[in-house]
């Protein structure tokens, strides 16, 4: 078996943009992270990309990398002690890793822009929603202040605040959580990004309220043809939005299909491990499937493929080998549009 | 508000009307019976518990009152497990608290074996505390970070030495870490050495020491991983089948507790909208509030996700300190008419399926309630397509 490429070029789904350029791509990237206890390998490698008017979902535990790949994309990576030994991340083809700090500042917050899990803290909470609304007008497009105030209540009133004009002087923790996640998607869209990172936006919301943000989050995307990382542990979420899917298990991809493909033929048997302990109602009353052990603590990740210790499939190069992401084919050969698995045995995985 | 006046009521008041024995031996004798399987060992009655508001710093004065639990009553039958689902500050840890006698109520009886229990005290509150314990949410900020694992899983056995003298202690413990899952020669460890489910487990094991028979868990998975949550899901079910326990069992992952329960009760704004077995619920929910929430669940499959018709709810949750007249429910319903503003509805069989058999009858409070099984998704995930992809087992 030929196992040890460290890349594998991946058959990219069919691309919206003519050019053929992703939007947004990441390539072979790496983070480390400087601490007393030595260095933190939080990203080994992530690769995936992202056109406009479509969702990629990236799905993984926490500590699994999520969060630290999206700091990078946007640039507010602690540094230090965070560093990128290597690794593109290219922006209409273009590496916002070698690009002057001009060129980025164009890009990150005009071009993309990002939703955090924890709405509260990330707005400014002795500033009116309207000032941190106008703010970005202000800012980027030089309105004057009344202009900008008539931007912020239109802005409030697209992303559905009920009495938008009375409420616009209202402090952040007048808002309720789900009316304050719509106030940071209003922020986000205020500059009508390209592309919009949202990382657990719906995580700390009820069921019903987390229903009606991404419903929002849904029609504006389909409405401005954005594209959208959305980064979720939550396998329903995905099953609902995504359009492909890239699997993350300690700072790595592990997995990228489309997201019926994964649900149907998962190709790596972490992904594939999920899938089954999802409680099903045919096996209601006897045990669910768990994957064993736990996740890995990223300052000792195991040797070869860092699943190792949890697979039922571990062979011995598993425990030497890193699993490239290989293109998965079908049974004859057959290219399977846009998936990849960093599993040696993804063959049996999927074919059985 | 009248009914604040009771807070805190003497031991006396407790029984009333309920039971007749009052004496501590009595209520203990009580609590020795056993229950059958299938028969209540809890019953909660008209339960209400209001914090007060309160303004001033020197005089408080009373300016009202959140009404976190407004008037709840069920059962928990021997045996069994019932879920209790609904959305943050709908009242279900405060539920879980006056359980485990944490709280007082504002007015309302919990009999445990026939016997109120809510406002014992001495030796009678001791001996209900070792019959039901709890396993909390959080396995990050419930254990005390100073103790050893040994210390914790061991402290229930200071209060009640008759369980394990002395001598015995260390072996108990162990034995306790062997049942759920965790290396007994971890005794000296301390929390921060743990994951997460592994702190979970230990938490498990406390809430076993003393061989309850009734375990409330408040989220007790909700803030693991995905991969972790279902093994700590699997040790509770054989724990239950082990020791013959009855769970309440509060959580808002929807599909966990459809699972976990063979009874399920729908909370919102502090009162219980709907209560049913976990087919009652899950495929014929009759109240809109379920039925908006089964609604809402995003359903791990995306082979659904064109087909199924989503009720999505305008608006946020009212403030429980000021809910709405009538049906609780009203100011988001889209069935809401005149009548849900004056009356409140009571939880039992809705009139229109009172004479009807099925799935259908069960209680359900809301005056214009509908049998809806559509509402509900296929709940399977797809099938799998190639051999390979069934249970490892
Ligand atoms: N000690 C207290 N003093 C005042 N209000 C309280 C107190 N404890 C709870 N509440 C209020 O009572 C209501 C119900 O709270 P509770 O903690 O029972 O909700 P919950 O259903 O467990 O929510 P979650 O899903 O977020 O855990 C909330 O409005 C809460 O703010
Ligand atoms: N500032 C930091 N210093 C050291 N380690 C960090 C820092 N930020 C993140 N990490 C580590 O990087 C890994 C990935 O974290 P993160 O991307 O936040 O995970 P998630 O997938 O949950 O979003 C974790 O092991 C985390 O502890
Ligand atoms: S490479 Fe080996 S250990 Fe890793 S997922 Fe594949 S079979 Fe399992
Ligand atoms: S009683 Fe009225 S408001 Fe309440 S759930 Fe039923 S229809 Fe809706
Ligand atoms: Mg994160
Ligand atoms: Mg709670």
């Amino acid at each position: 078996m030929t196992t040890t490429q460290k890349t594998a070029d991946l058959p990219a789904a069919k691309s919206a943009d003519s050019a053929g350029t992703p939007l947004l791509q990441v390539k072979d990237l790496h983070v480390e992270f400087h601490t007393r206890d030595g260095v933190v390998k939080a990203i080994n490698g992530v690769n995936y990309s992202v056109d406009s008017g479509e969702t990629l979902a990236v799905l993984g535990e926490s500590g699994s990398g999520k969060s630290v790949t999206a700091q990078a994309i946007m640039g507010i990576l602690d540094m230090p002690p965070g560093r990128i030994p290597s690794g593109e991340i290219l922006y209409r083809g273009q590496d916002m890793l070698t690009m002057s700090g001009e060129e980025r500042r164009k890009i990150r917050g005009r071009k993309i822009a990002m939703i955090f899990q924890d709405a509260l803290s990330s707005l400014n909470p002795v500033l009116s929603v309207g000032y941190q609304l106008g703010e970005m007008f202000r800012v980027h497009q030089g309105l004057s202040k009344k202009d900008a105030k008539a931007k912020a209540i239109e802005l409030m009133d697209r992303v559905r605040i009920p009495a938008a004009k009375e409420r616009v002087n209202d402090y952040p923790h007048q808002f309720s959580g789900g009316m304050r996640q719509r106030i940071m998607i209003a922020m986000a869209l205020a500059l009508e990004p390209d592309l919009i990172i949202a990382d657990e936006p719906t995580t700390a919301l009820d069921v019903t309220v987390q229903a009606q943000v991404m419903d929002l989050l849904a029609e504006l995307q389909r409405e401005y043809n954005m594209g959208l990382i959305l980064i979720t542990h939550d396998l329903g979420v995905v099953a609902d939005v995504a359009d492909k899917i890239a699997v993350m298990y300690a700072g790595r991809i592990v997995e990228t299909a489309p997201v019926h493909e994964l649900y149907k033929r998962p190709a790596h048997p972490y992904t594939k491990g999920l899938l089954d302990s999802i409680p099903r109602l045919d096996h209601k009353g006897s045990e669910l499937y768990a994957i064993k052990g736990l996740p890995p603590n990223m300052a000792r990740v195991p040797a070869g493929c860092a699943f190792n210790p949890r697979c039922d499939r571990a062979q011995d190069i598993c425990r030497t080998e890193v699993p490239a992401l290989h293109p998965v084919t079908e049974q004859d050969g057959t290219t399977l549009v846009g998936r990849g698995s960093a599993c040696h045995f993804w063959k049996e995985t999927i074919h059985g | 508000m009248a009914d604040l006046d009771k807070q805190g009521g003497t031991p006396e008041q407790g029984g009333g009307d309920v039971s007749e024995s009052s004496t501590t031996a009595e209520v203990e004798a009580a609590f020795a019976k056993t229950v059958d399987r299938g028969e209540p060992i809890l019953q909660v009655r008209n339960l209400v518990k209001h914090f007060p508001l309160t303004q001033g710093i020197l005089f408080k004065k009373q300016i009202g009152a959140v009404r976190a639990v407004d008037d709840i009553s069920f059962d928990l039958y021997q045996g069994e497990t019932l879920g209790v689902v609904g959305e943050s500050g709908c009242g279900k840890s405060t539920v879980a608290k006056l359980l485990m006698n944490l709280e007082t109520p504002t007015s309302g009886q919990i009999l445990y074996k026939g016997e109120d229990i809510s406002r014992l005290s001495g030796r009678a509150l001791k001996a209900v505390r070792r019959n039901i314990q709890m396993v909390f949410q959080d396995p990050y900020t419930s254990l005390n970070p100073r103790m050893t694992v040994g210390d914790i899983i061991g402290e229930p056995f200071e209060i009640h030495p008759e369980v394990a003298p002395k001598g015995d202690r260390r072996r108990k413990v162990q034995e306790l870490l062997d049942v759920v899952g965790l290396n007994p020669e971890y005794i000296n460890r301390y929390p921060h050495q743990f994951s997460g489910g592994q702190r979970q487990r230990i938490g498990i094991a406390r809430g076993l020491a003393l061989n309850p028979e009734i375990i409330i868990c408040d989220e007790p998975v909700s803030a693991l991983d995905v991969s972790v949550q279902a093994q700590v899901i699997n040790l509770m079910e054989r724990l239950q089948d082990e020791f013959n326990l009855s769970y309440v069992f509060i959580a808002h992952d929807l599909s966990i507790v459809r699972h976990i329960s063979d009874r399920v009760g729908v909370m919102y704004l502090g009162k219980m909208a709907e209560i049913g077995t976990d087919a009652e619920i899950y495929d014929h929910p009759t109240h809109p509030y379920t039925q908006a929430l089964l609604s809402a669940v995003p359903q791990p499959d995306p082979a659904t996700r064109d087909q199924r018709e989503r009720i999505i709810l305008t608006g946020d949750v009212p403030s429980p300190a000021n809910p709405p007249s009538g049906c609780r429910f009203r100011t988001r319903c889209w069935k809401a008419r005149a009548r849900c503003a004056l009356e409140v509805p009571d939880l039992a069989v809705p009139a229109e399926f009172r004479y009807v058999e099925g799935p259908a009858h069960h209680d359900s409070a809301c005056f214009f309630a509908e049998d809806k099984p559509e509402v509900t998704h296929p709940q399977e995930p797809p099938a799998p397509e190639d051999p390979a992809r069934g249970r490892a087992d």
